[in-house]
């Protein structure tokens, strides 16, 4: 048993005072005082990156608040890792659960927990008949002897609720739990919350899906840009309130490429499919247009990114380039037709960690560096040098590994690889995450300039203000589908959270 | 019928015993000496060093980690072993025990330090050791073969005879560490660990896991167990050799517990699938010189024994899953 006192219902179970964390010199959450109570369920709503999830994983001990007390019970408590924090009765339960691909289910649910020395014998049975118990507890029917590996995400999220159970948790954190579930298991899942809720106990449920919340929750608190900016319980706050709540801040201002001639349709998408994924996509991208690619993070999105470039192509649909049908398997036909693509992830799909700088920017053209198989170095450095006075990249020399550069000019370095293949098409994921300001502004205008140079350019990101600033057009995904097509008079912050937000009775249309 | 065939494609083990009957039968109708119980004496006494290096490589490789360094190991506490015999000559024989498994375990030790408190990859510190180590075997014994007489009768009696049928006590030994091996992983919490920290060794600390004490217990039982597979080598062969004994014993150890069904990536492996790739690269050896093949052949056919074995492990794993697939749409 956890050493948890019996709670009184009238007094919260768990509350933040001033809560604050600091990633390096960045503040991700700011003073949130929170109060949980017994026996409810718990929203917490926000954009990508508002401080939700943080102060989840603060909750459980994954994270160290920077500032701030956290006070059980009534007694102030220090959570330093997980294990105080389940031995506390706090589980989170992640979107995609941490196992043991290899051990029994029965193992994973008692891994950690049990007491004794490291010769202790492992009690088979006794574990078998408690994990079996507790899946009895919970409705669901699996077998505790089989291997962790293969169960379907739904069930090793029962197994974690089953963990959290088998611990006794009084406050179960869910990290979107229901983007991976179907309809069905979505259904069983809300009816084990509000029965564990019914017990007394607090369920905290992170997500974007506001109809669940509707559905599920009694009580939601709002996050904004590492702010709490309301707790409210759910029936006194509708959608669009709540919508409001998440995105009220005000719009900077950026400068607008200047007006260049939108030509020709550059790439054709229609109806592109890859099940699981995305469904039905179709838009176009003409010669000098930025459009921007709005949406929640796991919209599918990056997914459309990379069938398009061939990393994990499409099942069905179709692709048009330029004016010829293709079919793109794989990024060298990608790149042999003009199309280039800077990956959301830097860090592991974008740079050559190790390599220089030089061979980081002329990665993509091995045939023009190295006719006949052996590489030019004067060639390699010659075309280096021109692309770092283009596109200012601060480094102290050519030959440096990329890995010791800053994020903005690491993603610069990339940039200028994809230039150099003097592509038709420029695909961007999320080209400005991570980057400080002052080079953002500078990646602003180099898009602008790109496309007045009759580039077609789709610019995926999770930024609102950028995309209003940069875009000529801007759709909109959300669960897989294209849900808005929106001119640059339309587009707005409202307009485009409306078309992200999965919202209560709404139907996804394509576009 | 069905379910007889669907047990034998999921589990591993079924499939190494196949192909061993397989193997023998095979070999039996082109040899039938192959089958007889003088035949089987030799196989099993050419398996217990490998079998005792083998549940330590497998205990290694279920960490996801691998010890290139069994081989040296093994060769340097049976060098320092022998000299002892040599130079103390009054000792009682079974001095040597301690010695041997006190050295191994040190020099195991010392790899996984490297390991935990460096943070250095276990293929590149077992790979500097396993010269380290072989070399130290040369520096301390002045590259001076300890020769038969020298190593004590008793000693050397361990693999000759035992009250029970005869069978040399050295197979009971072997088969012993076995069932030990069974027993810690199967049956203690340590046990368990090593599984869930080669499973996913990022979880492991957050399930309170110790991931450093782990570590450095399993390199220290694979040089505890090299330890005692070098006393056993003095007392098999009767000798100890600076440049023979220990070379190349990693490598037959990676394939007997690779033929086991032990995953490179950590995880997963069993005692008896363990035990049942020593039994197979057993009855190969024994096999080649039956078959007329020359010993210098020996390695190449090794090679492709264990090449072989991950082919067929591979699409009779593919078959299994769909077994599995067909038996859930069945239900």
């Amino acid at each position: 048993m956890p050493d948890v006192p019996i709670t009184d219902v009238t007094q919260p179970l768990i509350s933040a005072r001033g809560i604050s964390k600091n990633f390096a010199t960045i503040e991700v959450l700011r003073d949130v005082d929170l109060d949980l109570m017994p026996g409810e369920i718990h929203a917490l709503v926000g954009e990508n990156g508002a401080g939700k999830s943080t102060f989840a994983k603060i909750l459980a001990g994954v994270h160290r608040p920077s500032r701030g007390t956290l006070v059980l019970n009534g007694v102030p408590v220090e959570i330093p890792d997980p294990i105080v924090a389940q031995r506390r009765g706090i589980t989170l339960i992640h979107q995609e659960p941490i196992s043991f691909p290899d051990l029994s289910v029965a193992e994973n649910l008692v891994l950690g927990r049990t007491g004794g020395g490291p010769l202790d014998l492992v009690p088979w049975a006794q574990m078998t008949r408690d994990a079996n118990r507790l899946m009895d507890l919970l409705g669901v029917k699996i077998d505790v002897t089989r291997p962790m590996r293969g169960l379907s995400i739904a069930d090793q999220q029962m197994v974690e609720i089953a963990r959290a159970l088998a611990s006794d948790s009084r406050l179960i954190i869910m990290d979107e739990p229901t983007a991976p579930l179907t309809p069905k298991e979505v259904a069983t899942l809300f009816a084990i919350a509000k029965r564990l809720r019914d017990e007394g106990r607090t369920i905290v449920f992170i997500t974007h899906r506001l109809e669940e919340v509707r559905v599920l929750c009694d009580r939601v608190t709002i996050f904004r840009d590492g702010n709490k900016i309301a707790t409210e319980n759910i029936a006194d706050l509708s959608d669009v309130d709540i919508i409001r709540l998440m995105i009220g801040r005000p719009l900077k201002e950026y400068m607008h490429k200047m007006g260049a001639a939108i030509g020709e349709i550059a790439l054709r998408v229609e109806h592109l499919t890859l099940p699981g994924y995305f469904a039905d996509v179709s838009f176009e991208v003409r010669k000098g247009e930025i459009v921007g690619l709005g949406g929640l993070v796991g919209a599918g999105r990056s997914d459309v990114a990379r069938a398009l470039f061939g990393v994990a192509p499409a099942v069905s649909g179709s692709v048009v380039v330029n004016g010829k049908a293709v079919v793109i398997n794989e990024p060298s036909q990608a790149i042999a037709l003009g199309l280039s693509f800077v990956p959301e992830d830097r860090a592991t799909a974008g740079i050559f960690r190790s390599l220089a700088v030089e061979q980081n920017i002329t990665a993509a053209i091995p045939r023009q560096i190295a006719p006949g198989g052996v590489i030019r170095r004067a060639l390699e450095t010659a075309l280096a040098t021109d692309s770092v006075k283009k596109l200012r990249i601060r480094l102290a020399s050519l030959r440096q590994p990329i890995g010791e550069l800053s994020g903005g000019n690491q993603q610069k370095t990339i940039l200028a690889r994809w230039m150099l293949t003097n592509p038709s098409v420029l695909i961007l994921d999320e080209p400005t995450r991570g980057i400080d300001i002052g080079v953002k502004a500078e990646f602003y205008e180099m898009i602008g300039e790109l496309a007045a140079a009759g580039r077609a350019i789709l610019l995926i990101s999770s930024e609102l203000p950028e995309l209003l600033a940069l875009c000529d057009r801007v759709l909109v995904m959300s669960e897989g589908r294209l849900t808005a097509n929106l001119s640059r008079a339309e587009a707005s912050q409202e307009s485009i959270m409306h078309a992200a937000v999965p919202q209560s009775g709404e139907k996804a249309v394509a576009a | 019928m069905r379910r007889v065939y669907d047990f034998l494609l999921q589990r591993r083990e079924a499939g190494i015993f196949v192909m061993i009957v397989l193997f023998c039968a095979v070999v039996g109708l082109m040899r039938p000496r192959f089958l007889t119980l003088d035949e089987l004496r030799i196989i099993l006494l050419l398996v217990p060093l490998i079998m005792i290096g083998a549940m330590a490589q497998m205990l290694v490789i279920v960490a996801r980690h691998v010890d290139l360094s069994i081989g040296s190991m093994l060769g340097f506490s049976a060098i320092v072993s022998g000299m002892m015999y040599r130079y103390y000559p009054e000792v009682p024989w079974w001095t040597g025990f301690f010695v041997s498994v006190g050295i191994g375990s040190g020099l195991g030790l010392i790899n996984g330090l490297l390991i935990t408190v460096f943070r250095l990859p276990a293929i590149i510190v077992t790979l500097g050791t396993l010269s380290l180590y072989r070399g130290l075997t040369f520096i301390v014994s002045n590259a001076r073969q300890i020769d038969r007489q020298y190593i004590p009768s008793e000693l050397k009696a361990l693999s000759q005879t035992s009250p029970i049928f005869g069978i040399p006590w050295i197979i009971f030994l072997a088969f012993g560490v076995a069932l030990a091996t069974y027993l810690f992983t199967m049956h203690t919490r340590v046990g368990r660990q090593i599984y869930a920290l080669g499973s996913n060794p990022v979880a492991a600390p957050l399930r309170g896991i110790r991931v450093n004490s782990v570590t450095l217990m399993v390199f220290t039982i694979s040089g505890a167990l090299s330890g005692l597979a070098g006393i056993l080598y003095a007392s098999r062969w009767g000798f100890v050799n600076p440049s023979n004994t220990g070379t190349g014993f990693e490598f037959q150890v990676i394939a007997a517990v690779v033929i086991g069904g032990v995953s490179i990536n950590g995880g997963v492996g069993t005692v008896l699938g363990t035990v049942l790739g020593v039994l197979l690269l057993g009855c190969v050896s024994a096999a080649l010189p039956l078959l007329g093949v020359p010993g210098t052949t020996q390695n190449a056919i090794y090679g492709a024994v264990i090449i072989i074995a991950l082919l067929i492990d591979r699409s009779v794993r593919q078959r299994g899953i769909a077994a599995l697939a067909a038996q859930k749409a069945r239900a």
